[in-house]
């Protein structure tokens, strides 16, 4: 029988989007966790962790309560559409790229920051032509990691995404869907592709890891 | 011309002890050396005036700017305070090249000075052959030039130099000599130059500054410092071994003389203004102002003392003798061989030699 890649297309570009959105806003949350003091520093390094740690459902109920208002608020209803899979998987993207750039932050020296800062270059300035391309490789392994967790997200997805084939049924709730329905063949091949897919993102990115640590 | 006067307390924490850092002094445009041990606040003095430390009181005066001042609540953010400062480890950055590097310093000026100052200083420091390449291609010579030539693209109007002779070999040591001395003749700033060498700061500074446990023990030119230590602590520092608690029995300002008593022996010495009859001083003499003489049996002359040799060392110009007493005599090596069959010592503590400190 014919495979509906539909699923893994969906996941890929998801996952896509929920990296690119973790990156934007993850950069900043991290670099501000390595290097500044301020105010509910604790309380944003705890909400950036807590996806990781809350149950699926429970997490999904409070996405479902704050985007069930959305319609009120940006006049487009996000629950139950793949925009929605996005936010859940932008979720449990963003605490795992924040955490290796924080690390990566935190890791990389800090003469070469001073060094910038003494030559009059400006917070921005530094960052953009020191700090980020030193930590580069680093910074890249994070985005592969964060790639390959926003690829495969389920529980909270399902909940406020649906499974709603062709619309935005993605390759994890294609999966369950087909072992729900005895549809063993098709189970194992999205399997078979997903684990190739995150096994060969995760090897990626502790390459590029090793390599930062011994330049 | 810049003022520093700063002081700041650093509690202690797991894996340094408390330190209190307090020094005053100015520097004029000319080489200023801060010499001292390794934890007297020679670093922190650096990072305090580029801005890296914040003190708790005090005012940093560079030119016409304030940079820091306790009292009125100003204290400018490094990349303000137009310090190029050359710190101990070379921070280069690693992703750019020479020449990129330099740019980046020089970023402040609009883009045709720009180009022209970073050229400038690739032709000064000799560049031109290693301006393409990244810093992890250069020796650590190569480095060092470039890192000083990068923290003056960024027109600055102090140096600071954190022991930049570290780790180089003897030829790009006297590179950097060169290197600096030209900066001390080219641009009228002063450059700051932390260094644990005395060589190095009696050779470059026009101005030294010996520095202890965060405090300045004595300032002045490096000759005048040598010359008259302000104490013991000095002396020490500058590695006169030779000190002996003493007391001056006679002082003659008609003849120039003094007498000064130390155990059971009495030296002649030249006559010590500024000190009375009865003051108990440190007398303090440089194991190469020493001489040795044979001891035939005869009894010994005026300033002469008989004494046990103990050790001989071997140094790469000179050979140093170490006696009973404490006594060290650093010999030249021609002078040794003249000696060295010795069996009775006398050793001889001409007049002019002796100094006494507090």
């Amino acid at each position: 029988m014919a495979v509906n890649w539909f699923p893994l297309w969906l996941s890929l570009r998801v996952a896509a989007l929920a990296t690119m959105i973790s990156v934007a806003l993850g950069l900043w949350a991290a670099y501000a966790l390595a290097n500044r003091r301020f105010r509910g520093k604790d309380v944003l390094d705890t909400l950036i962790g807590l996806p990781l740690v809350l149950p699926a459902p429970v997490l999904g109920y409070y996405l479902l309560v704050v985007l069930s208002q959305s319609g009120a608020w940006f006049g487009v209803p996000l629950v139950f559409t793949w925009q929605a899979a996005v936010v859940a998987s932008t979720l449990h993207a963003i605490p795992l790229f924040v955490k290796s750039a924080r690390a990566a932050f935190e890791a990389g020296d800090r003469r070469y920051e001073r060094a910038a800062r003494t030559l009059g270059a400006s917070d921005w300035r530094v960052f953009w032509r020191v700090t980020l391309p030193l930590a580069r490789r680093a910074i890249t392994a994070a985005t592969l990691v964060a790639f390959a967790r926003g690829l495969g997200d389920f529980g909270a997805t399902l909940m406020i995404a649906g499974n709603i084939p062709g619309k935005t049924q993605t390759a994890s709730i294609a999966i369950y869907d087909a072992i729900e329905r005895g549809n063993t063949l098709v189970a194992r091949i999205l399997v078979l592709v997903l684990s190739a897919v995150t096994i060969s993102l995760v090897y990626a990115a502790d390459r590029l890891e090793e390599h930062s640590v011994s330049e | 011309m810049m003022e520093v006067r700063v002081a700041k307390r650093i509690a202690s924490r797991l894996d340094s002890a408390a330190f209190s850092l307090d020094v005053e002094f100015q520097a004029p445009p000319g080489i200023t050396a801060l010499f001292g041990p390794t934890i007297a606040g020679k670093t922190l003095t650096l990072d305090v005036i580029a801005g890296f430390a914040r003190p708790d009181a005090g005012r940093i005066l560079l030119d016409d700017r304030i940079l820091f001042d306790a009292a009125s609540r100003v204290d400018l953010p490094p990349r303000l305070r137009n310090c190029g400062y050359v710190l101990r480890r070379d921070a280069l950055f690693p992703n750019m090249t020479v020449r990129q590097n330099l740019i980046f310093a020089a970023q402040q000026q609009p883009g045709l000075e720009r180009h022209r100052r970073v050229n400038e200083m690739i032709e000064r420091f000799h560049l031109t052959d290693v301006a393409a390449r990244r810093p992890q291609e250069m020796s650590r010579g190569q480095k060092q030039s470039c890192a000083i030539a990068r923290a003056l693209s960024s027109s600055p109007r102090v140096l600071l130099l954190d022991e930049p002779a570290s780790g180089l070999d003897a030829a790009w040591r006297s590179e950097l000599y060169r290197m600096l001395r030209e900066i001390r003749a080219d641009f009228e700033i002063p450059v700051l130059l932390v260094s644990q060498d005395l060589e190095e700061c009696c050779q470059l500074g026009d101005e030294m500054l010996i520095l202890q446990e965060g405090r300045i023990l004595q300032s002045g030119r490096p000759r005048q410092i040598l010359e008259q230590p302000a104490g013991v602590d000095v002396a020490r520092l500058l590695g006169i071994s030779n000190l002996f608690q003493a007391e001056i029995t006679a002082l003659d300002p008609g003849r120039n003389t003094s007498r000064v008593r130390f155990g059971d022996k009495e030296l002649t010495g030249p006559y010590f203004p500024g000190h009375l009859r009865g003051d108990r001083v440190w007398l303090c003499v440089r194991a190469e102002d020493l001489r040795v003489v044979r001891h035939d049996g005869a009894r010994p002359e005026a300033n002469q003392l008989a004494a046990s040799l103990l050790r001989v060392s071997e140094k790469s110009r000179s050979v140093r003798l170490e006696f009973s007493n404490d006594i060290s005599v650093e010999l030249s090596r021609q002078e040794f061989e003249r000696v060295k069959d010795n069996k009775e010592w006398l050793v001889e503590f001409p007049a002019g030699a002796l100094r006494v400190v507090s």
